[in-house]
């Protein structure tokens, strides 16, 4: 079977997972384990006054019980926001202090104030239970509404009003003066609601200090070791780099929510040290939904200007963004330079202008989840596009014809530069596999069953790859974002691919393997590959923002560029051939329009052996690349979704959903359509399902599964995905990036669809039966009725 | 403590822990058998799931203590050196991304099937997706996951 570019190859690495034998971190145990426990406030806003650990202290088993002030006495540092976004008038972000254990006041339910080191994970929680915290509360802004108060709380004194910043982009004047213009605006408000990712392999950090050497060892549940040893050696100064390990071993999932470094890491190192004993800490899922970072969270107004024609003429967007009580690793870049430079969509617009503000709130941090920023993005592009076409009167899909981009690269007015595209031929093919045409048929048939059917468009743009540095650079973004891959042949011919993507569930130890199978003609089983792990790959940026392939696959093929060169320059020797005749084929290395050749393995063990090499060639074969992106990478795709809602009680089933999708070239669609798939079920769960809640006084009320619905196997649809591909002209395998798609595309296609069901636009996600009985009882329109 | 002996994968194994051990925890920390994963904590997400006696139970709400003598079966044992064809249906089709729940899938999978089986009841699409109430999946859509137990009963 050929392994090579766009082979549906099964993955190698399915074998461990599915006999058990996959290593995720809180499967390593070590000799001198011990456990922690975090104490962490009750309160959503607190003075701490004063902390009592002797009762905890007094129990067997408890080794130690650690404190803020402890922390930052020891030089910890503060956990910091990594991109510096610019208000308006020029001043910096407000970034309020955050140390990993709090010391004078605690910001939000989960907040951490103290760790119990004990012998047993039981024993840990329990003695946690009895560190006595005292607290003088202070009154709670957990929502954007109620931080915006004039009276609300101060949540960091350097946030005078809890404004992060004000932040804007594109020409105020020219939008305003494109919508004065029109013909028709359309006008909405939509919120895009609060999020938790939840990956299913709860956080966990296994920390181990060795005090003979003065060196630490952290297996992580991370999507980027290398980064987090960076900020954990050079912001938080838990150790030098050279004397920190960073191991993610199997990741099971990340979703964005494992990017962050998070208080509970740097914790678990510091107590190692303190107590010289490997500390190991799992979060459980309450713990999950009160500390990982969420998603989403906007509040948006917005208006779109039309000409007589339905052509756009202007957009002006305004959108609140909840940043929660930290700014976390990600965080300001999220509504910003991720949301408003993707507001042109599929769209050729002149006047775009968005104007972002970004608060605190008493709640858990909020930072990128799949898609981030992308999806808010989208969610109010193609719900005004629906809405706007609804109100003209027009088809929503011609409406969106009439203003695709048709030509590439296309430069927006809002930053971005887009790469390839063909939006006309993917709608058509979803609107061809969702048979369109045969919707009114359907809908009259739903009808005689009392159903509202209905059916709903999402044609969207993405922005992956992430990013050239120097751009990122330019917009304030702490780090570069290129990768990094090291292509080692061994001497009998096998090949170690080092790259510092990282896979948590991705399958990139099949799809990497391919590109290398594909290059070299060699089996796929003599490819193997190597991530996850600062001792064994020098450096490397991680995975998210669909990345891994735009970027981390052609930091591979650079890296492959140079083995291939020195291999024809060994067998050109070896064979006294011209370096130029010299191809590599199935494994083996001839000499073109001869009968000269040498096998592969024989081309490795010479560049080893070093007996017959070119004069001044350097033995081994051994090459590394760093690749940094010329430009983002520009996903694109169509989805329809119809639904079916039954008016008596809300109840929304989706009776079919259509992706089309163009990601460039495909390396492997089984594991591409696996993404789609993964990322449709997130988007279809924002939509009708998932919803993060806290109260006013800041108390999450969806605190466990019992409370937060997660999508199951019987909310959702079978999916029907193809493809159109038109390569990115930015990279040499000519890749976009697909991992984020289904959740970028899905929930304006749901809510256009059952909008459309029930005659009301009034509707928010997610989409519940009561959010849809609601809508249905309270709209007058007499398409409710049809 | 307790001693608590059982049989685990055809092997009779016995540790002691205190009473209020659960299974998932006596199978990852007495038994080191950590293929058995935990999810959740309310019993919601399936990631545990073992046979006992032949049935599919959530080793993360069943007290070690409770099943002296019993018969446990875990992914590492479900097939006897080889690869159970539900092992092999999750690679065929793709039935796996991050590889977290799968163990708990798999386990309910073969439950799920055996018991269709026994009763002579068609295994639907509609009917798989009914039967994974309690397993929650991230990474897949479950598209994959239907189809791949929908492979297997075809081959048990």
């Amino acid at each position: 079977m050929s392994t090579g570019i766009g082979d549906a190859v099964k993955r190698k690495e399915d074998k461990r997972f599915t006999t058990g034998k996959g290593k995720y971190t809180d499967d390593v145990r070590n000799d001198n384990q011990a456990y922690a426990a975090f104490v962490r406030s009750p309160h959503a806003h607190a003075r701490v006054t004063g902390i009592d650990a002797s009762a905890a202290l007094a129990m067997d088993g408890v080794i130690d019980v650690l404190n803020g002030a402890q922390l930052t006495g020891d030089g910890i540092g503060n956990i910091i926001c990594g991109w510096a976004v610019t208000s308006k008038d020029g001043s910096p972000m407000n970034m309020g202090a955050w140390s990993a254990l709090a010391t004078e006041k605690v910001r939000y339910v989960g907040d951490a104030v103290a760790v119990v080191i004990a012998e047993t994970q039981a024993l840990a929680r329990i003695a946690a239970e009895a560190v006595e915290v005292s607290y003088e509360q202070l009154s709670v802004a957990a929502s954007i509404a109620a931080a915006m108060e004039a009276d609300a709380p101060e949540i960091h004194e350097n946030a005078p009003g809890n404004l992060i910043y004000d932040w804007e982009i594109g020409d105020e004047a020219a939008t305003d003066a494109g919508l004065a213009g029109a013909a028709h605006v359309t006008t909405l408000d939509v919120i895009n609601n609060r999020l938790s990712p939840n990956p299913m392999e709860p956080r966990s950090a296994v920390a181990t200090y060795d005090d003979s050497e003065e060196q630490y060892t952290l297996y992580t549940t991370s999507q980027n070791p290398h980064v987090a040893r960076l900020v954990l050696s050079a912001f938080y100064n838990v150790a030098p780099e050279h004397k920190l390990r960073v191991i993610a071993p199997d990741v099971g999932g990340g979703f964005g929510a494992k990017i962050y470094i998070y208080p509970e890491e740097i914790t678990c190192l510091w107590a190692s040290m303190k107590t010289n004993r490997s500390v190991k800490w799992t979060s459980d899922r309450s713990e999950a939904f009160l500390t990982d970072a969420h998603g989403r969270d906007h509040v948006t107004t917005a208006k779109m200007g039309f000409d007589s024609s339905g052509k756009i003429v202007g957009f002006k967007v305004d959108t609140l963004a909840n940043l929660g009580a930290y700014m976390s690793l990600f965080s300001s870049s999220v509504p910003t330079y991720l949301y408003a430079p993707l507001l042109s969509g599929q769209y050729n617009i002149d006047n775009i202008h968005c104007n972002v503000r970004a608060y605190y709130s008493n709640t858990v941090p909020v930072d990128a989840y799949r898609g981030a920023g992308r999806p808010e993005a989208t969610y109010l592009v193609e719900r005004m596009m629906e809405t706007a076409a609804r109100e003209m009167g027009m088809d929503p899909a011609e409406l969106r014809r009439r203003n695709f981009i048709q030509s590439f690269p296309h430069a927006t007015p809002v930053l971005m530069e887009y790469d390839a595209g063909d939006f006309p031929t993917i709608l058509k093919m979803a609107q061809s596999s969702a048979d369109v045409a045969g919707f009114p048929a359907r809908r009259a048939e739903a009808a005689a069953r009392g159903k509202l059917r209905g059916i709903g468009y999402s044609t969207f743009i993405e922005a992956c790859g992430i990013a050239p540095s120097k751009a990122v650079g330019s917009l304030g973004c702490g780090i570069g974002l290129w990768e990094s891959a090291e292509v080692r042949v061994n001497p009998v011919g096998s090949i170690e691919i080092l790259t510092g993507s990282h896979s948590h569930g991705q399958g990139h130890e099949t799809t990497f393997a391919q590109i290398v199978s594909d290059r070299f003609g060699l089996p796929i089983e003599n490819v193997s590959i190597v991530h996850g792990d600062t001792d064994k790959v020098q450096f490397g940026m991680g995975t998210y923002g669909s990345r891994s392939g735009p970027v981390g696959m052609t930091a591979v093929v650079k890296a492959m560029d140079k083995v291939e060169a020195k291999v024809k320059k060994i067998a050109a020797h070896a064979l006294e051939a011209s370096e130029d005749d010299i191809v590599i084929e199935g494994g083996e290395v001839k000499v073109t329009g001869t009968d000269k050749s040498m096998a592969w393995h024989e081309v490795g063990l010479a560049a080893y052996i070093a007996h017959n090499l070119p004069e001044g060639m350097e033995p081994g074969l051994k090459e590394t690349a760093f690749f940094d992106p010329v430009n983002f990478s520009f996903p694109s795709g169509a989805f329809i979704c119809e639904v079916e809602v039954d008016p008596d009680t809300g109840h929304t089933e989706i009776v079919q959903f259509t992706s089309a999708d163009d990601f460039g070239t495909i390396i492997n669609p089984m594991v591409v359509e696996g993404q789609v798939h993964g990322g449709v079920a997130q988007g279809i769960g924002q939509a009708m399902l998932e919803h993060v809640i806290y109260d006013e006084a800041g108390q999450l009320l969806t605190g466990s599964y019992m409370d937060y619905t997660m999508p199951r196997a019987a909310d959702l649809p079978f999916y029907d995905v193809s493809h159109h591909s038109t390569p990115s002209p930015n990279n040499p395998l000519g890749i976009k990036g697909c991992g984020e798609a289904g959740a970028i595309g899905a929930p304006p296609a749901v809510i256009n669809a059952i909008t459309d069901a029930i005659g009301s636009n009034d509707l928010e996600m997610p989409a519940t039966p009561q959010a849809v009985w609601r809508a249905i009882q309270a709209n007058s329109s007499p398409l409710a009725a049809e | 403590m307790t001693k608590i002996t059982l049989k685990v994968n055809g092997k009779t194994v016995s540790g002691d822990a205190p009473d209020e051990t659960l299974l998932s925890v006596f199978l990852r920390e007495n038994l080191r058998l950590t293929g058995t994963h935990v999810g959740c904590d309310t019993s919601q997400c399936g990631a545990c799931v073992v046979h006992v006696d032949g049935k599919s139970v959530k080793s993360c709400s069943t007290l070690a203590v409770s099943l002296e003598g019993a018969e446990v079966t875990t992914i590492e044992g479900l097939a006897n050196g080889g690869l159970h064809p539900m092992q092999v249906a999750f690679n065929d089709n793709h039935g796996l991304q991050c590889g977290f729940c799968t163990p708990g899938m798999i386990m309910t999978g073969v439950d799920m099937v055996n018991r269709y089986k026994t009763e002579g009841t068609e295994l639907t699409s509609e009917a798989i997706r009914a039967e994974l109430e309690g397993n929650i999946c991230r990474c897949t859509g479950y598209h994959n996951i239907v189809k791949s137990i929908e492979d297997a009963a075809a081959k048990m």
